[in-house]
């Protein structure tokens, strides 16, 4: 496997090697090894759960910091549509957009003018009648991601066509060099606001043939600050939205399904919600679908672990912003096609090293006696002492040769306190695979 | 080195009391057939076979037990109840027929594709039944 580049990581300073994130990981990729926490690159989703349980505050997102603009002639703001959530009071996306400007940007491409034509190429690939149905959308990279890991057979429901941010990029680096024939491309810098870790990951990771047209990926954290003092200032903005209710839309749960205009969809958030639902619709148990709309995070983008505001607040600021808006004015005609350059050249390929015990099969089979037969000797605690997420999970690691029997201290206490009773039995020693 | 005639062997209870973790043991089943690398179609017609035998056992036998074998060339999953039996074999199999009660296909289940589909995605699909005594189903994957 490619080495995928994330943007969650570890403050090992901070990290106390407690259990609440390896608890919480939706894909089991931590474990606690020499007192700290250490994540798995090849299982990370990058979904955030991590950062936003950590009572130490010891995981963090890694993305560009505000300066890196400096190092820009012309500067363009890509805000996701959460962005417009995050703050009190607001009753105009305009302002937000006229506070960008004031802190140094040159110009604004919003992402939610990106997302009404995604809306709008997703309509129009819905028609197709060749394609696999339920389609799945692309738009959250950690459920891209996921389904790459552990739901290989749904690869090709993925819809084929890049997220909002992506085109947003390619038409803001489109719309700049129009504007000002004069600039270099090495002079244009498009910086993404984004609202999670995952975004920032799938910027940042470079595919074969395949470069983002984003150059600088900034949190919502940071330029929330720096934005409000503007906007509190901020009388009559010189610049207007050019998304709809649609486009704001897409910043929660349901936004970008109901763009669908067919109510044959489904839409689910929340990394545990959204595993329990691929579980099912891997099995063929759904209903008759066109479209499946999953966002990792609760209450979708606006829950990403880089906001600030509470998910459900944050969506209800949207619904009164994007009241008096046009529905959708960004869309394309009914006698256009999709461009070819707003479908992803990524072919996505299911990836089954992760979870594969080995490549020889009767090899994997002698494995997996052996982890049933640990895990019947297992406390059954799930309690997380030995650094792995469950007794299942460690029988797993010990068999994998990644951990030691011994690092069960319930399993140790009991077996001492059965040698005493029987005088003396060393039983540890002879049990166990690969030490 | 195992031989060739080593298995690993997997055994559930169903529990027909709790109808919410029906499906659980099919969904153990493919994370183990993943790990064991068995191609995508195999893990597919496995799972679903597996689920449909799950939900019936549930649904009109209070639960029962399932037990799997997986050999390196086929994979033999063994369903048994002590239900009410199955009066019309034949019948059962037809698609679209079903003895599920309302409240249960008011849930979305009892389409009547259950056995259908058991069989559907099956190499082989055996029915022992005995009214009044119980249902035993084998059915085996080739991989």
């Amino acid at each position: 496997m490619d080495i995928y580049k994330h943007s969650v990581s570890l403050d090992i300073e901070k990290c106390k090697g407690c259990t609440n994130c390896l608890k919480r990981c939706p894909t089991e990729a931590i474990r606690i090894r020499d007192g700290h926490a250490v994540i798995d690159p090849e299982r990370c989703i990058d979904c955030g759960e991590c950062i936003r349980v950590c009572p130490y505050k010891a995981k963090k997102a890694s993305y560009d910091r505000l300066d890196v603009l400096n190092e820009y002639k012309y500067k363009v703001a890509l805000p996701a549509p959460s962005l417009y959530g995050q703050f009190d009071n607001l009753d105009d996306v305009d302002i937000v957009l006229q506070g960008l400007l004031d802190m140094g940007f040159d110009e604004v491409y919003e992402v939610a003018k990106a997302a009404e034509l995604v809306s709008s190429y997703t309509r129009k690939y819905l028609k197709n009648p060749d394609i696999p149905k339920p389609v799945i959308s692309s738009a959250c990279p950690a459920i891209v991601r996921i389904i790459h890991l552990r739901f290989p057979f749904l690869c090709k429901n993925i819809m084929p066509i890049l997220p909002p941010v992506e085109i947003a990029g390619m038409e803001a680096r489109r719309r700049a060099l129009e504007h000002h024939p004069e600039l270099k491309p090495e002079d244009i810098c498009i910086c993404f606001i984004s609202p999670c870790p995952a975004k920032v990951s799938y910027v940042k990771n470079e595919r074969e043939n395949w470069k983002s047209n984003i150059d600088a990926v900034v949190s919502i954290r940071d330029v929330y600050f720096e934005l409000i003092e503007r906007m509190t200032r901020c009388e009559s903005p010189t610049i207007s939205t050019e998304a709809g209710m649609i486009g704001i839309g897409w910043a929660s749960t349901g936004g970008e399904s109901s763009a669908i205009f067919n109510d044959r969809y489904l839409a689910a958030d929340g990394i545990e919600n959204v595993i329990n639902v691929l579980e099912q619709i891997e099995n063929s148990d759904m209903p008759d679908l066109e479209f499946i709309e999953l966002n990792a995070c609760n209450g979708g983008c606006v829950g990403g672990a880089m906001t600030i505001a509470n998910p459900y607040i944050a969506k209800a600021r949207l619904q009164s912003l994007k009241r008096y808006l046009q529905v959708s004015p960004n869309f394309v005609m009914a006698d256009e096609e999709i461009p070819q350059e707003c479908f992803s050249e990524d072919e996505i390929k299911p990836n089954s090293a992760v979870t594969l015990l080995s490549d020889n099969r009767l090899e994997a089979m002698r494995m997996m006696a052996q982890i049933q037969e640990l895990q019947d000797m297992l406390p059954k605690l799930d309690c997380g002492f030995c650094g792995a997420p469950s007794c299942n999970a460690f029988a797993e690691d010990v068999v994998k040769g990644e951990a030691k029997l011994e690092e069960c201290i319930p399993l140790m206490r009991n077996l001492n306190r059965s040698a005493q009773q029987d005088g003396g039995n060393d039983e540890a020693g002879s049990i166990g695979g690969k030490t | 080195m195992i031989s060739v005639d080593d298995t690993v062997k997997f055994h559930f209870d169903v529990d027909g009391e709790n109808f919410s973790s029906a499906g659980e043991a099919s969904i153990i089943m493919k994370k183990s057939l993943r790990q064991l690398g068995f191609p995508q179609n195999v893990i597919r017609r496995v799972t679903i076979a597996m689920y449909e035998g799950e939900i019936n056992m549930v649904i009109h036998a209070n639960g029962g037990q399932a037990d799997v074998e997986i050999s390196p060339d086929e994979i033999k999953i063994v369903l048994e109840d002590s239900g009410p039996g199955i009066a019309d074999v034949d019948l059962a199999m037809q698609e679209g027929y079903s003895t599920a009660k309302d409240n249960i296909r008011a849930l979305g289940f009892g389409a009547g594709m259950g056995l259908p589909n058991m069989k559907k995605y099956t190499d082989s699909m055996e029915i022992e039944t005995e009214i009044g005594v119980g249902t035993k189903i084998t059915m085996t994957v080739k991989t």
